[in-house]
């Protein structure tokens, strides 16, 4: 018979170890979802998930049922890769004069009839990748959430442990850190 | 250039992305491991834990007893009275009687 969550979490709570495969099989899909936003190399993705699970287990008495679990198991995958973020700052540095030739063509087909640039195209999701890899950790933990996600503040303060306020006044500076990008991005290729 | 336009439109490409939820072959088997592996490394920690506590617990108590020594007030001497007491016990037996009685 299949085990319960609660039933799986207080076996691993009493000390049986092996009652955390079935959670990590569950949830590890999600988990990894969510370091794809945040990280590119697969080596880097396995260690963020890793890293996740290992605290999970580390932390699962502070886990008290209130929420459902995988809330509290994404609330740490986030708080993880923001670490992560933090860690790998000084990889943002670059310029873009690696911007590949379908990027290329199509900024300058926004930039010709801005309605006909599709969105679904490849090449906007390869540059806003490039764009998202500029911003600074707090500033793309917040576009990611906000923007992309769509979440609200009060789920985004609940997320990373910061104020309302806090995240606010971040996602006003994400925004303009963001127009700063781009604003660069196309000054160096169309003016 | 309109950038808010060019905004909106990145925004709305990243939106449209769908993560992949591919996992690892085996995974769960590596997190397992992990924490096996970990589990091993805690048998040893509990134990130098656990010596650190005594050891800390001794010190304690030596500065506890060093302490007592120091502030307590010290008991009458005595060592005078007893080693004319033992010197007294010692001789007793040469103490010869300058008259003894038959």
């Amino acid at each position: 018979m299949e085990r319960s969550e609660a039933e799986l979490i207080a076996a691993v709570l009493k000390g049986d170890a092996a009652s955390f495969e079935p959670l990590v099989v569950k949830y590890s899909p999600r988990v990894f979802a969510t370091a794809r936003r945040y990280a590119r190399r697969e080596s880097e993705i396995e260690d963020i998930v890793q890293e996740v699970w290992l605290k999970a287990f580390d932390k699962l008495k502070t886990f008290r049922g209130e929420a459902p679990f995988e809330h509290w198991l994404m609330r740490m995958a986030v708080r993880t890769c923001y670490d992560f973020l933090r860690a790998h700052q000084r990889n943002r540095i670059s310029s873009f004069s690696e911007i590949s030739e379908p990027e290329e063509d199509w900024l300058e087909r926004f930039v010709a009839e801005p309605g006909h640039a599709a969105e679904d195209a490849d090449a906007a999701k390869l540059l806003i990748d490039r764009v998202l890899e500029k911003l600074s950790p707090p500033a793309r933990l917040v576009i990611q959430l906000l923007e992309i996600e769509d979440r609200s503040v009060k789920e985004i303060a609940k997320i990373t442990g910061w104020s309302v306020p806090l995240v606010k006044v971040r996602a006003f500076r994400a925004r303009a850190e963001m127009r700063k990008i781009l604003a660069r991005m196309t000054q160096n290729k169309y003016l | 250039m309109n950038l808010t336009e060019l905004e909106k439109k990145l925004i709305a490409a990243a939106r449209l992305k769908v993560p992949d939820e591919r996992v690892p072959y085996a995974f769960e088997k590596r997190i397992m491991a992990q924490l096996a592996a970990r589990a091993g490394a805690d048998y040893w920690v509990f134990w130098a834990r656990g010596l650190w506590r005594a050891a800390a617990s001794c010190v304690a108590l030596a500065v506890l007893l060093g302490a007592v020594s120091v502030f307590l007030p010290a008991p009458p001497d005595t060592s005078k009275d007893l080693s004319q007491d033992f010197e007294n016990t010692l001789l007793a037996s040469a103490d010869l009687p300058e008259n003894p009685t038959p």
